[in-house]
């Protein structure tokens, strides 16, 4: 082939580089609520089955006013706070535990490897048992499904440390504590950090199941209520103040992130 | 970033803090290696090695890939157990070192979440220095390897050179009486390579600590080694010894003794390095 007078080299290299647009995320929700209320308002989205989006608003202002809204978030938010912090701190002293010693690493691996595929919801019938239909069972039920992911996020975090930074430690006879504390700590913390991510939304999830068995309270038991009186609206009220809620907890733990992990 | 490494330079040759001038100029201690052999399971590594380093001296080693030329550095510093035989030492450690067998890495080995000064601080903060006596010590071996102003940079900042040389500055802050380096340059490119050599040879006579230097590169072993240790290829003997007694900051690399000794040196291994190679590739088809 012979190119005459002369081409331009063509450029090869388009695509596969995607880029994160904040604005198209939030005009994407924006235009879903728009059709909604669309349809809602031409009459094409029945209200039994799905209530428009300013019923819904309508639902969360009552809610709101009448202090059942801050009754209900409040007692969710300490069950969760409660129930993810207990998991949480386990988790990641057994996910250290599993990661550091031989003595914890194969009856850890085989103690999560047999427990966490179960599914947490199947085990609050049990643990209304164990520990009473009050706040205890609430609180491990989130309590254990947070516990599982943090320990193999925590584990798969101290694995990750690069060897020559604890060769290192060693070398320079820093202390074991030290090695833990000022070189696998930090090093696992961006594994660490990714697993509470997952484990925040497990906690959400775990708390609506836990509040829909025997609780007066929370924001499970308002839409479970909310369902059995066929007020959708208010169903769905609850369910965008458990997504605002999710919203909430990604928002600070990116702040953790951007504060912990600054030198990436 | 080129003229920092200068300055670091000139401020070294003019006389660092570091190594106040009462101070023993041959701090290092005498080392001995004895009889010593080390196995991967069946794999041989290093077969009867006997070594002695006299203190303040540099050695070199070298020799064909996989000789065990790192394994017997991680047996001198500690880090490996030898299957048979030892390594003793004798001499006075200062009352001011930290940590006697100390490590220069080839991967640097930088906290990337610890800016340049708390990497230093990193090797002190278990030590019994005071907080100011700490910071002093940060302060001068910075000054020193021509790293002051970038003391609050992280290491994700810096060029390949700098961060060795935060490698450098991290070593000589506590003091080593015996430095241990494990191709310090062979993650450099080649123009940051000659000027940390240059820096290296300055920062090795100055503090006269005995040295265990692994290197592939023979330029560097000629520059910088009182000995040139050279193994066999795998498993790893002394094949032969090579002095050179012309203080280091004398020679050049294109002095005609220094070219004589460096091709010597490449006569001694270049058939077993082919050989070594091979192997290493069929070990890798396996």
């Amino acid at each position: 082939m012979r190119a005459t007078p002369e081409t331009i080299v063509p450029f090869r290299a388009k695509g596969f580089a995607p880029r994160s647009n904040p604005v198209m995320g939030a005009a994407s929700i924006a235009a879903l609520v728009g059709l909604w209320q669309l349809g809602s308002s031409l009459g094409w989205i029945s209200p039994v089955f799905l209530p428009a989006p300013h019923e819904v608003a309508g639902a969360i202002y009552r809610m709101a006013v009448s202090g059942e809204l801050w009754r209900h978030l409040s007692v969710s938010l300490w069950r969760i706070v409660l129930g993810w912090t207990l998991g949480t701190v386990v988790g990641v002293a057994a996910g250290f535990a599993m990661g550091l010693f031989t003595l914890a690493r194969s009856p850890m691996q085989a103690f999560v490897g047999i427990l966490f595929p179960v599914p947490k919801i199947a085990l609050v019938p049990l643990f209304i048992i164990w520990f009473g239909i009050d706040e205890g069972s609430k609180i491990a039920t989130i309590a254990i499904g947070v516990f599982f992911p943090t320990v193999i996020s925590t584990a798969a975090g101290v694995e990750a440390v690069q060897k020559n930074l604890i060769r290192l430690g060693q070398s320079f006879n820093l202390s074991r504590w030290s090695i833990i504390t000022k070189i696998i700590l930090p090093g696992a913390l961006p594994s660490i950090l990714a697993g509470f991510r997952i484990t925040l939304s497990v906690s959400i999830l775990l708390l609506v199941a836990a509040e829909m068995i025997g609780a007066q309270e929370g924001l499970g038991a308002y839409i479970i209520r909310a369902g059995d009186l066929f007020q959708t609206d208010s169903l769905i009220g609850g369910v965008v103040i458990l997504a605002a809620l999710g919203l909430l907890f990604v928002g600070l733990l990116g702040l953790a992130e951007r504060r912990l992990l600054r030198w990436r | 970033m080129t003229p920092s490494v200068h300055r670091g330079a000139l401020r070294l040759a003019s006389g660092g803090a570091i190594l106040p001038d009462n101070r023993p100029r041959d701090r290092g201690l005498a080392l001995k290696v004895d009889h010593l052999s080390h196995r991967y399971g069946d794999l041989s590594v290093l077969d009867g090695i006997d070594l002695a380093i006299e203190p303040g001296s540099v050695a070199v080693l070298v020799g064909p890939s996989g000789c065990g030329k790192s394994t017997l550095l991680n047996i001198i510093g500690g880090l490996l157990k030898p299957s048979d035989g030892s390594v003793s030492y004798s001499g006075e450690i200062a009352p001011d070192c930290i940590n006697p067998f100390t490590y220069v890495f080839q991967d640097f080995a930088l906290l990337p979440w610890r800016s340049v000064g708390g990497n230093v601080s990193l090797v002190l903060e278990d030590s019994t220095l005071s907080a100011r006596e700490r910071s002093q010590r940060i302060d001068e071996v910075l000054a020193l390897t021509g790293l002051k102003e970038f003391k609050d940079a992280y290491p994700g900042q810096l060029s390949g050179g700098m961060r060795q040389r935060v490698g450098i500055s991290r070593a000589l802050s506590v003091r080593p009486a015996c430095l241990l380096m494990d191709e310090p340059l062979s993650a450099l490119d080649a123009q940051s390579r000659l000027l940390l050599l240059e820096e290296f040879a300055q920062i090795i006579d100055r503090a006269r600590t005995t040295t265990v230097y692994v290197t592939h590169n023979l330029n560097e072993a000629v520059r910088l080694g009182h000995q040139i240790v050279v193994l066999s290829r795998r498993p790893g003997r002394v094949k032969e010894i090579i002095r050179i007694d012309r203080p280091i900051t004398e020679r050049r690399a294109t002095d005609a003794d220094m070219v004589e000794i460096e091709a010597h040196v490449w006569d001694l291994i270049r058939n077993e390095a082919a050989i070594a190679d091979k192997e290493l590739g069929h070990a890798g088809d396996a």
